[in-house]
């Protein structure tokens, strides 16, 4: 399967394994397709987890990873792709309907905003927090003080 | 739909008492559940849109106790991590942390001995059973059935001073090390395990014989709350909720993890994917589990707990991504390393967070009364949707 969308794709495909596991680095711009193939033709039915990571240091800061299991094979796969900061991906919620929340996570913790989402708003923090904590640089410490000082009526959460 | 607009005369009267469709916007009533109920296992809040006592959508509003526990992890060491893990989904305290441990250990490349892989699967299944009993008398008190909160509780009791013996800790236990276990069993935890094995068999009867052929509890959960297996699929859902749908699929048997392959159970499935099923489903995997743990205890190994892991842990650079079959479905760690001490990034992947998104679908045409044991039977831990 692997070979065959290396052969399509040539260039804007890289296979890796890790400790036995398979994943492959994608362009940003095969998206919303690879997903697509892996769902329809390989059986990769099973969203299993998407989410992010933040590399401060690089051109492209964002790691993008999509986790899935295909039932009838009994097999994972990663897709990850990079993007810039402020640059968006395609969202996947029309091919699988439960990356709806997996990706609003993602757009919350990390502000990656996913195209054609139905709902892209926050999840876990409150809608007016300003920030993205799973970015490297926003401190463990660090919270929206004026958030809190109007919302909760404290001076700190610390 | 019907357009707003339209005036009442040009209505179809006869269709309007049929309750198919919602006429006009101002029958549609818009209701808050939460986030302070009792029936909502937590701070979840329901805004429930309702046409009468139809439930037409809901939408969750989930966070409320979101603690940033994958913020935490990218400051901690990989071992000063071990504890949070727990305080998740902190019922099936256990289960995360054999999730954990296992995935840092694959990080590392090292397996815990045999002695270890027997032990963390005694208490795991252990957790599954108390995280089960747990559900099963909440899930029932919701509904109107008292005394299985009564019962469930006073033998789960049994479990946790099984933990308590173990390890000092009754709820967020911090069994399990990376690399095997740190304490040995204590004397008499094989006894102590079978004794509690002989003593919760019939105990399973005895909640079977309160509720499975209750009227009252068939009524309200036979067709309540049913979804399909496309569905369940298309929407990640894992665990119970899978299986009573009907698919036969079960991560300690599809991607055996620990030394699940050493032992003989079957994955029970339901057929139409409603309350009903769900609840079969569950009280037939407390009865696997017990065979889990008899299989274990018999064949406990003797030999060393710990794996030679470093005092100071670094693990090549690279990711994993690890799962494990958790009391409410697959719940997997997704963990990047850097090569430092500590982990560069901590993913969890929630089973509760990813089944709570079925609540509107399974809730749609359902009554509000219905939303309670849709909730319910979801089996969802606050802790683990918002961490």
């Amino acid at each position: 399967m692997i070979a065959k969308l290396k052969s399509n794709y040539g260039s804007g495909l890289e296979p890796l394994t890790y400790a036995g596991q398979n994943y492959m680095v994608v362009d940003r711009s095969l998206i919303p397709e690879i997903l697509k193939i892996l769902r329809n033709e390989e059986q990769f039915d099973y969203c299993v987890d998407i989410t992010a990571l933040h590399h401060p240091q690089r051109e492209k800061q964002f790691d993008v990873v999509w986790v899935l299991y295909s039932f009838a094979r009994n097999e994972r796969i990663r897709v990850k792709t990079q993007i810039a900061d402020g640059a968006s991906v395609a969202s996947s919620v029309s091919i699988w309907a439960g990356a709806n929340w997996l990706e609003r996570e993602v757009f919350d913790m990390f502000g990656i905003k996913f195209d054609g989402h139905p709902d892209m708003k926050r999840i876990l923090l409150p809608d007016g927090w300003k920030g993205h904590p799973l970015r490297k640089d926003y401190g463990i410490l660090q919270q929206d003080n004026e958030w809190v000082q109007i919302n909760l009526g404290i001076e700190s959460g610390q | 739909m019907t357009d707003p607009n339209t005036t009442l005369s040009h209505l179809d009267l006869a269709e309007l008492a049929t309750h198919e469709k919602p006429f006009l916007d101002a029958n549609e009533l818009v209701i808050n559940m939460g986030p302070q109920h009792p029936a909502t296992h937590g701070v979840l809040r329901v805004i429930l849109r309702l046409d009468g006592e139809k439930v037409l959508g809901l939408e969750c509003v989930i966070g409320y106790l979101h603690r940033g526990v994958e913020k935490i992890g990218e400051h901690r060491t990989y071992t000063m991590f071990n504890p949070y893990v727990d305080r998740m989904d902190y019922v099936a305290a256990v289960s995360n942390g054999l999730g954990y441990c296992e995935t840092v250990e694959k990080l590392l490349n090292v397996e815990a001995p045999p002695r270890a892989q027997h032990v963390r699967v005694i208490l795991t299944e252990l957790n599954r059973i108390a995280s089960h009993q747990l559900w099963l008398g909440t899930h029932a008190l919701d509904i109107g059935a008292i005394t299985p909160l009564f019962y469930t509780f006073r033998d789960r009791e049994e479990i946790l001073k099984i933990y308590e013996k173990y390890c000092g800790a009754r709820l967020t236990t911090h069994a399990f090390r990376i690399g095997g276990l740190q304490y040995e069993t204590y004397t008499g935890f094989e006894k102590e395990v079978k004794k509690f094995l002989n003593f919760f068999r019939p105990k399973i009867d005895e909640y079977e014989e309160l509720l499975t052929t209750n009227r009252i509890w068939v009524e309200r959960t036979k067709n309540v709350g049913a979804i399909s297996a496309e569905d369940c699929i298309a929407l990640g859902v894992t665990g119970p909720v899978l299986r009573a749908s009907g698919v036969k699929w079960d991560l300690r048997k599809a991607q055996p993890y620990a030394n699940y392959k050493n032992f003989d159970f079957d994955i029970p499935i339901g057929e139409n994917g409603d309350t009903y099923d769900r609840y079969l489903v569950r009280m037939a995997e407390m009865r696997q589990s017990v065979r889990i743990i008899e299989q274990a205890v018999d064949a406990l190994p003797e030999g060393p707990i710990m794996a030679k892991v470093p005092k100071v842990m670094k693990p090549p650079a690279g990711e994993v991504y690890h799962s494990i079959e958790a009391p409410k479905g697959e719940l997997g760690y997704f963990i990047v390393s850097d090569g430092s001490t500590q982990p560069y990034r901590v993913r969890v992947r929630p089973p509760s967070f990813v089944n709570l998104q079925a609540l509107d679908l399974m809730c749609r045409g359902e009554l509000v009364a219905d939303v309670i044991a849709v909730i319910g039977t979801l089996d969802i831990v606050l802790g683990e949707v918002d961490r």
